[in-house]
């Protein structure tokens, strides 16, 4: 079975390449590829995750991981091929392909223009987050980290729209570029920063994962080491000072851009410091906890402040998104077992809540052909399927108590708590910034007298969208009421985020 | 048993899903389905209290303070290592008097609001968030954890804003609707805060062991600031549903909805989910005396305040809304005083009779083609003598009509409490309260209803049914008759020994009187009419100008501070960073013009500067070695010759020089302290050679 985990990624590599090809007989060949790999790999996630045995491997080498697989690249620097699928990895696997499977289906009736290099931007792009998500070697994990940034760039830069403000999808895309690259060079360096402090204490180079959680990096080092860590993954998150790129890049993109940008690309960072920062430098993240929590807190009340005051609905998505994420850092650097574990159901959440608003964005502007909150209004009796949608995933946004969302802040809010009351309490009153947000956001679209905007005849959401958005729904709703089996599977990911401390 | 608990829980959970999933239902489905499903839940209740009755018997109360209660199991919410919360239903006493008033009331609510709402097209949407409504409520009093009662606190507060905003094309009822929400979720986060803050202290959500472990922890310190602030932020919570102050404020504007809506959720239940919180953890506030305390101010203020406001009121529903804020003030002024059973007893008997006036007001609206305004009515009591006897029943009921109505006994019972508590203040603002109470009630009934009928009113137009009649007539019933029972409450609450003096109960009774016969002279005798309100009395009807308040001071500010960073300053920076950047570029480029002459010319300019400057650092550098060897072979001389050293004097205008000649003159004829002294000149006129 272990043999299968590179078959992930290279099937949507693959598949990418086929629906380049087939493009060339027509753009709907192209879309059906897409659509069959994604399920093929998605069928392959399911036989891996189904065949799981958790805690099997409490006592290995490598804890949780049900199955690993390596393969010998460089080894002279000690760099290898090596994956490794655990709960949290299956977990985020699964919601990338599930989103990739619904940006496919979102780019159905959008996409026109070179329609194979689009398919093969967006298969590349997410068999890069795959590969994230599941590379147990810090190269290999850079290497994916650059692998996913090309495709969602030039995703931006070919099919996007221009912003509100007049700003071209070609500055989204180059300052979304700009900014991962600075701050993936930052993790190159910290990496390699690693390898080398293994290779003083050991008298040999290596990048594996598990060789160097059992390093610890000297002091003087080992901070800086850490930092550039945290500001490339605090960028992706993005924390609050690192998200300037994150309002144009999510607005200017195309709807499949969007969501996937929202629901699957933010969680890389998250999942960088879960899986990397925390284990691989206790100490010194002990050290930045009170700074970061600050960060999270201040992120929470920014975003949502200032998602009041925009009109473009997608940028308006797109700043409560980035408060979010600052529930996700709180959680993170609260380093309890509760807080990293309601980090990742908001993980989850959010890329289902959030990916559904992108989608339904789309769906707006498709119909409307504007995406400016001040000219909506009126839209409930017009469109009924899509004003219940918008407002199920709108109130599961702002944090309402049997939606996913509410668990995974709630658990933040209890962890942190245990450690820094204040920060919880100052990200409690995000809480009702949530609610402004997320009821002018639902009021401003559906509510109010009827509006001459868009045609009189509007469609209103069609057979495949309300599939896919009830799906959506359902996960939410059981993430909201029954997480348990989510906890279960991302618990071993946990405890090995926080084994390390305390350790000399 | 359990299987009943749980038809009583999941049939209106049901109802909405079948109401919201099936969007093909026929339109003749929805009612009995909407209806049905809340009628399920009461018949499962009263199977419950038959079943309740029989085992602990209305003549054992003094050995049931401990009562049986239900518990049933649902699953695990959430299990981590360190936090782990559970869903259950948990019935005693307390649970079963709720949920009678929940899926009883509820039902004849149901069903009044199938006749009301019968014309609209969204019917099905109507009463499929009805039906959630009951579900989220009868989780709120049912969860024996607090994590669960909050999915239910949140769960009402959502269907409260969908039904006020269930007109939504009507911008103002949408504003309406935003402003229920947020003004409660900021009491539902203090409430949350609240929640964490116990879970650090107990490690627990779950209600009985929290009770349980608090008189452990805090029994012997009463002055304990964690208690106080555990008690005050969940009080906070409590406010914020129920709407006192300071979280008063959204509850009239809360009117938008349908008027079923507000006798089902802003009046009967889930606005005393407030008061059924702080009921059911008693425990823990009898605790801390200071908490019962501002329980008890925050009752007794608000009585007054809102009572003072309804009487100035034009639209009848705003009247009811003040009203409600209003009892519900006694209700927490009775928790404040320590009397819980009380308390529920009044919300038990306000369920009726307001729950009646709110039907009753929906039957006048919807007779008068949709008007609320009280001075375009009159002469209604022969038009309409359903809505009339409802609204006499109910007043007299909300008025404390003496012996013959509900409310008279639950607000006697508080104001005894009252009179007992820690300040007699309550007492004199509960009974002044009282006056008003009857003299805003018959304000209404009055001019409604036995006045003759201004020019411009509409035409009265009578169009109910026996869905309209049933509700009606059940609850005049209720309103008057329900004082009598007594209720399960009071085996999970404490019972208090409190003093009934017969001068006590007279002076309420004089005063509540005292108030319709006021009305009676003003309105009635006199006519008085709403002239243009001036003064305290614009003021009043404005609600006291919080609204004003809290926009000024929350709501403006923050906003204008949001559009202000509209274009997010953070944002800003890096792009004056990418500017600065453009801007050096474009500075730079504009050397690259491809014509060689310019650039021969740039190539001469800077040769002629490098050589200037190698010509100019050459002879510098020169004279600093030529003058450092003079320096120091005036070092070696400077004892014999004090006022030599040229280059020194030169170059240097600082102390060099000055100091040399001074340490050499006060110098001893030592050669060790002259060549230390020289030695301090020697570095300075260096420097100033070099400079």
């Amino acid at each position: 079975m272990s043999a299968l985990l590179p078959a992930l990624p290279l099937l949507l590599l693959l598949g990418g390449a086929a629906c380049a090809l087939l493009a060339r007989l027509g753009p709907q060949l192209a879309r059906w590829a897409a659509l069959l790999s994604l399920l093929l790999a998605g069928l392959l996630l399911a036989a891996l995750g189904l065949s799981f045995e958790l805690g099997a491997l409490q006592s290995s080498a490598a804890p949780g991981f049900a199955w690993r697989w390596e393969m010998a690249w460089i080894p002279r620097l000690g760099i290898s091929l090596q994956l490794g699928l655990d709960g949290l990895a299956l977990l985020l696997c699964g919601l990338t392909l599930l989103l990739g499977l619904l940006a496919v289906l979102a780019s159905w009736g959008e996409i026109h223009e070179r329609v194979g290099l689009y398919h093969l931007c967006l298969l590349w792009h997410l068999a890069g987050v795959l590969g994230v998500f599941l590379a147990l070697d810090l190269f290999l994990f850079f290497v994916c980290w650059e692998a996913m940034l090309v495709p969602m760039a030039l995703l931006i830069a070919l099919w996007g729209h221009r912003g509100l403000g007049g700003r071209s999808p070609a500055y989204a895309a180059i300052k979304f570029f700009l900014f991962t690259q600075a701050s993936g060079l930052l993790m190159l360096a910290a990496f390699a920063g690693l390898a080398w402090q293994h290779w003083l204490a050991t008298g040999s180079w290596s990048f594996d994962y598990f060789a160097l959680r059992e390093l610890v990096p000297d002091p003087a080092w080992g901070r800086w080491l850490m930092l550039g860590l945290f500001v490339a993954f605090a960028v992706k998150l993005p924390a609050l000072g690192g998200h300037a790129w994150l309002p144009d890049a999510h607005s200017q993109a195309p709807t499949a851009g969007s969501i996937i940008l929202a629901g699957v690309l933010l969680k890389t960072g998250a999942y960088g410091l879960l899986r990397f920062a925390l284990p691989l430098f206790p100490q010194e993240s002990a050290w930045l906890a009170p700074w970061a929590m600050a960060l999270g807190v201040g992120g929470i009340l920014y975003g949502a402040s200032l998602a009041l005051a925009q009109s473009d609905i997608k940028r308006f998505v797109a700043y409560t998104s980035i408060s979010h994420m600052g529930f996700v850092l709180l959680g993170c650097y609260a380093l309890q077992a509760s807080a990293l574990q309601g980090v990742v159901a908001l993980l989850l959440a959010h890329g289902l809540a959030t990916g559904a608003l992108f989608w339904l964005c789309g769906a707006l502007y498709a119909r409307l052909h504007s995406r400016d909150l001040a000219r909506m209004g009126g839209l409930a009796p017009r469109l009924p399927r899509l004003a219940s949608a918008w407002v199920f995933f709108g109130l599961a946004s702002l944090g309402l108590p049997g939606l996913g969302n509410f668990v995974g802040e709630i658990l933040v809010l209890v962890g942190s708590f245990a450690v820094a009351p204040l920060a919880a309490v100052v990200a409690a009153t995000g809480m009702v910034l949530a609610a402004v947000y997320g009821l002018r956001l639902i009021s401003g679209v559906l509510h109010g007298p009827p509006r001459e905007l868009g045609p009189a005849d509007m469609a209103d959401l069609r057979g495949a969208e309300v599939g896919g958005l009830l799906l959506l729904g359902l996960l939410l709703l059981a993430l909201g009421l029954y997480p348990q089996p989510v906890f279960e599977l991302a618990d071993s990911a946990v405890t090995q985020a926080l084994a390390a401390r305390g350790a000399p | 048993m359990s299987a009943a608990l749980l038809l009583v829980q999941f049939a209106p959970l049901l109802g909405a899903a079948l109401l919201l999933g099936l969007r093909g239902l026929p339109r003749a489905a929805i009612a009995p389905i909407g209806v049905g499903s809340v009628a399920i839940a009461a018949l499962a209740w009263a199977w419950l209290l038959q079943a309740w009755l029989a085992q602990s018997g209305f003549g054992a109360a003094a050995e049931m303070a401990q009562a049986p209660s239900l518990h049933v199991p649902l699953w695990t919410w959430i299990a981590v290592e360190g936090f782990t919360v559970g869903l259950a239903l948990q019935l005693d006493g307390l649970a079963l008097t709720m949920v009678g008033v929940i899926t009883g009331i509820g039902a004849l609510i149901h069903l009044y609001a199938s006749w009301y709402m019968r014309e609209d097209p969204a019917l099905r949407r109507f009463f499929a968030y009805m039906n959630l409504f009951v579900a989220a409520m009868l989780l709120l009093v049912l969860a024996d954890d607090l994590l669960g009662l909050y999915l239910g606190w949140e769960g009402v507060g959502l269907c409260s804003y969908l039904l006020i905003g269930f007109w939504a094309q009507e911008p103002a009822n949408a504003a309406a609707a935003r402003k229920a929400f947020v003004t409660t979720r900021v009491g539902d986060t203090l409430l949350a805060i609240g929640l964490l803050l116990l879970w650090r202290e107990f490690g627990t959500l779950h209600i009985d062991s929290l009770l349980a472990a608090a008189p452990a922890r805090w029994g012997a310190t009463p002055a304990d600031p964690t208690l106080l602030l555990v008690c005050l932020l969940l009080l906070g919570g409590a406010v914020g549903k129920s709407a006192q102050l300071p979280l008063q404020a959204w509850l009239p504007d809360a009117m938008a909805g349908p008027t079923p809506v507000s006798a089902l959720i802003h009046a009967a239940t889930m606005v005393t989910a407030g008061v059924y919180l702080i009921a059911r953890l008693h425990p823990l506030y009898a605790l801390s005396p200071t908490a019962l305390l501002v329980v008890g101010w925050v009752g007794a203020l608000t009585l007054l305040l809102a009572a003072g406001a309804a009487l100035v009121q034009r639209d009848i529903k705003r009247i009811l809304a003040y009203s409600t804020i209003s009892q519900i003030g006694y209700m927490f002024l009775a928790l404040g005083a320590g009397a819980y059973a009380a308390a529920i007893f009044h919300m038990y008997t306000h369920a009726f009779f307001k729950a009646l006036l709110f039907l009753a007001a929906g039957s006048v609206i919807s007779a008068l083609h949709h008007e609320q305004d009280l001075f375009r009515m009159g002469g209604l009591a022969r038009k309409l003598p359903w809505a009339c006897a409802a609204f006499v029943a109910g007043g007299a009921a909300l008025a404390a009509v003496p012996w013959i109505s509900a409310g008279f006994y639950s607000k006697d019972a508080i104001l005894f409490a009252a009179w007992a508590g820690p300040t007699r203040a309550w007492w004199v603002l509960g009974v002044a309260g009282a006056l008003l109470t009857g003299l805003y009630t018959f304000r209404l009934i009055f001019i409604a209803f036995t006045r003759p009928a201004p020019a411009d009113a509409p035409q009265a137009h009578d169009a109910g049914d026996w869905r309209e009649r049933l509700p009606l007539g059940l609850l005049i019933l209720g309103a008057l008759g329900a004082g009598f029972v007594s209720l399960p409450a009071r085996y999970s609450l404490p019972l208090e020994d409190i003093p009934h003096p017969t001068a006590l109960l007279l002076a309420q009774l004089a005063c509540g009187l005292a108030g319709i016969a006021l009305a009676w002279w003003l309105y009635q005798r006199r006519g008085l009419r709403d002239a243009q309100v001036r003064g305290w009395r614009a003021w009043a009807r404005a609600g006291w100008g919080f609204d004003a308040l809290y926009g000024a001071l929350l709501v403006r500010p923050w906003q204008a501070l949001a559009e202000a960073n509209r274009r997010d300053v953070v944002d800003r920076a890096y792009a004056g960073l990418a500017g600065g950047a453009q801007a050096l570029h474009r500075l730079v480029s504009r050397t690259q013009t491809a014509s060689l002459r310019q650039y021969a010319q740039a190539f001469a300019a800077g040769l002629i500067l490098l050589l200037a400057w190698a010509l100019w650092q050459g002879p510098a550098s020169r004279l600093a070695s030529e003058v450092a060897p003079d320096v120091d072979s005036a070092a070696e001389s400077a004892a014999g010759s004090p006022l030599r050293s040229p280059g020194g004097s030169t170059a240097a205008s600082g102390p060099g020089p000055v100091t040399a000649p001074g340490t050499a003159s006060a110098a001893e004829p030592s050669a060790a302290t002259a060549l230390a002294a020289d030695r301090d000149t020697m570095p300075l006129a260096a420097r100033g050679a070099g400079g």
